[in-house]
């Protein structure tokens, strides 16, 4: 992982940041409580629950059964009723199994009622490829659930936005899937305090340059980073803008960002069709068609199944390379 | 369908019945009130049909006409504070717990007085402030619901009980599976209703099960489980009251299965070709009404006079339900983007607004 910024003195893991979280809110609101596989006398699958079963107990910290769609359920109902679950999916890949309650009830529940019941649930997970985990294990799935309203969808980079935005996730009235990303959790940096909320919908600004725009999800702003350092040094200067969360989005900064640079590089870690970085094309085809100096440019991983050979892999994942290929031939300057 | 196939619920249902020892002695008052809810549910459902046809309600139709004992039974068997979940058959439920019938008409309308503004249907009824938490499209997908509702029940430690109705159908769905497994393993305050019509909509349960008594399924798990007449609405009541009281003083879930029978098809598109004439002629012949209404006689709970009252009140109820789901205004298409989020941050269908600043 290429981090471009210098990291500040006292950081954190994006695992411990989203435990942070998890717990300050769960001794701020007697509501929220955990559920999931593993997430109590195992601590979760990637850690990320350790030590609070011992702080919290049984009744808040749930280990399940391998029941996707039955806890999954449960929580929704469980929120219909009030309460604020944090539900842990052990990986995206098994929220597929858990898909009709996602999609079918929790997302239209407050619709389909005519407002009557809200449904504040967090879903977290994470998502990615990388470890030689194949296609079963590698999915990034986050155009799916941000085509579905009624559900919010985060997508943290930092452990500063890991922290805020599972806490904003936390206190928000909706179901808010909260997508991790497994090749981050023990990337470290710094995080807010107990009342330090990222916003839903709010980008941010990770470098700023005017010849071109990447816009970047989830661990894609690592390497669109990375490949940003390696375009300055060739005298090509961009703004590498991060979304924070793909619904709701905040069009403005990417559309401020494309309108100024006049090009733009969307990167993801998903498939192409229809994946994150169409919508966002099409939308700042939409919105800033007449700045416009060049075709939007879209990377994302193969459109393959991940395969598991480690060569085949990294060839199918976006890299800095690709980044670096792409902007400097929308500036003209192969 | 063969003799075998067709005769055979009806067959288990005479020879498990557990309270065959008599109906529940249960309250003058609660029967009459029973009784006329039975009444009510039969001739909306009618009306409902009728308005269908008239081209006044769209989409899919469930009518539940043949199940008002399995209904009624369950819902009065209740607290009023006890969360219910149901299914896509579920005007019946709204009813019994007491939601405006004006309202769940004006609902099937489409219409912006319904139960849920006109986004739900028929298929989507919730009335929240009565405990009833929503009929769902999707077979099975409500029940984890009803298992998480009992988790907050329990998570409060409150003395309530929800319970969660579903079909024959739907014991084939895996969620179910795993809903009895965590209610089991927690002890969660919830009963599992299975009303079994026999029909996974064209698909008789000899075809979709391979165990026909499905009170079984509950029983795998280590609940109790049993099988009731969904035809009489007093073994059903005492069925739910008793598994009622175990969720509620004992934490221990429940499964009951309550056979009954649609007289109608599986919605108002089936043209209901499946089952033989001489099967429905045989359920009908066990009317839930007509029976109810002759142990009411029979007991002296009701004069002749006093049912002929009470059909007369679901008729002239339901006609003004009907009434004012007719006269009940469009919903505002201003109103397209209303509800989607419960913490809005745009108003604008297409997702495109603002986030404000």
């Amino acid at each position: 992982m290429t981090t471009a910024p210098a990291p500040p003195k006292t950081t954190v893991s994006y695992r411990e940041a989203l435990t942070q979280a998890l717990r300050e809110e769960m001794e701020r609101d007697p509501n929220v409580f955990i559920m999931g596989e593993d997430v109590g006398r195992y601590e979760g699958a990637f850690k990320v629950t350790r030590g609070l079963l011992r702080e919290f107990g049984e009744t808040r910290v749930v280990d399940t059964p391998i029941s996707e769609a039955g806890f999954v359920g449960l929580g929704i109902g469980a929120a219909m009723a009030g309460l604020r679950p944090v539900v842990e999916l052990m990986t995206v890949n098994f929220a597929i199994v858990a898909a009709d309650q996602i999609v079918n009830n929790a997302a239209k529940i407050h619709y389909m009622f005519g407002g009557q019941v809200a449904v504040p649930l967090v879903l977290r997970m994470p998502g990615g490829a990388g470890h030689q985990l194949g296609a079963q294990h590698s999915h990034s799935l986050e155009a799916w659930f941000t085509h579905v309203p009624g559900l919010k969808v985060v997508v943290p980079a930092t452990p500063y936005d890991a922290k805020g935005l599972l806490k904003t996730a936390i206190r928000d009235d909706d179901p808010v899937m909260v997508l991790e990303s497994e090749g981050l959790y023990a990337t470290k940096g710094p995080v807010g305090g107990p009342d330090d909320l990222v916003p839903l919908g709010r980008a941010a600004v990770r470098r700023q340059g005017s010849h071109c725009t990447l816009i970047a999800v989830s661990r894609m702003v690592w390497v669109a980073l990375a490949a940003a350092e390696a375009l300055a040094q060739r005298g090509i200067e961009c703004d590498v803008i991060d979304p924070r969360s793909l619904r709701p989005l905040d069009m403005d900064t990417l559309a401020d960002s494309v309108r100024r640079t006049g090009r733009a590089v969307i990167v993801e870690e998903g498939w192409p069709e229809c994946g994150v970085g169409a919508n966002l094309a099409a939308r700042l085809y939409e919105e800033c068609f007449d700045w416009l100096d060049a075709p939007i440019r879209r990377i994302s991983s193969a459109d393959v199944p991940m395969p598991y050979a480690k060569n085949l892999e990294q060839a199918a994942l976006p890299q800095p390379e690709d980044v670096v290929a792409a902007a400097a031939d929308l500036v003209g300057a192969r | 369908m063969t003799e075998a196939a067709t005769g055979s619920p009806m067959a288990r249902t005479t020879a498990r019945r557990q309270d065959a020892a008599g109906p529940a002695r249960i309250d003058a008052d609660l029967m009459r009130r029973m009784f006329a809810t039975m009444w009510l549910i039969r001739r909306f459902e009618e009306r409902a049909a009728e308005e269908y046809m008239r081209g006044r309600i769209g989409g899919f139709l469930h009518l539940a006409i043949g199940e008002e004992a399995a209904v009624v039974g369950t819902i009065a068997a209740l607290r009023d504070d006890d969360p219910v979940t149901s299914t896509y058959r579920e005007h019946g439920q709204a009813l019994a717990r007491g939601s405006d019938p004006k309202a769940v008409m004006a609902e099937l309308f489409g219409r912006r007085d319904g139960l849920c503004g006109g986004r739900g249907g028929s298929m989507h009824l919730m009335d929240a402030k009565r405990h009833f938490y929503g009929g769902y499209g999707i077979v099975g997908g409500s029940i984890p619901l009803g298992v998480g509702l009992a988790w907050a029940i329990a998570y409060r430690d409150e003395d309530r009980v929800s319970l969660t109705m579903f079909g024959d159908g739907a014991v084939n769905q895996g969620v179910l599976s795993e809903s009895l497994n965590m209610a089991q393993l927690w002890r969660l305050p919830v009963v599992f209703f299975c009303l079994n019509n026999q029909y996974g909509m064209g698909t008789a349960l000899e075809r979709h099960s391979a165990e026909p008594d499905l009170y079984r399924r509950g029983e795998a798990y280590g609940m109790p489980a049993r099988q009731v007449d969904g035809m009489d609405v007093l073994a059903v009541y005492g069925a739910v009251t008793e598994a009622a009281r175990l969720a509620r003083e004992e934490r221990q879930p429940s499964f009951i299965e309550a056979i009954a029978y649609r007289y109608r098809g599986h919605s108002m598109s089936d043209p209901d070709t499946v089952r033989a004439a001489d099967e429905k002629e045989r359920w009908q012949a066990r009317d839930p009404l007509v029976t109810f209404e002759r142990v009411l006689l029979g007991e002296g709970v009701l004069t002749g006079e006093e049912v002929r009252e009470v059909i007369a009140r679901a008729e002239a109820t339901v006609e003004e339900a009907a009434a004012f789901a007719e006269a009940s205004p469009p919903v505002p298409e201003s109103e397209l983007a209303r509800h989607v989020y419960a913490n809005p941050w745009t108003d604008d269908p297409r997702g495109s607004a603002r986030m404000p600043r």
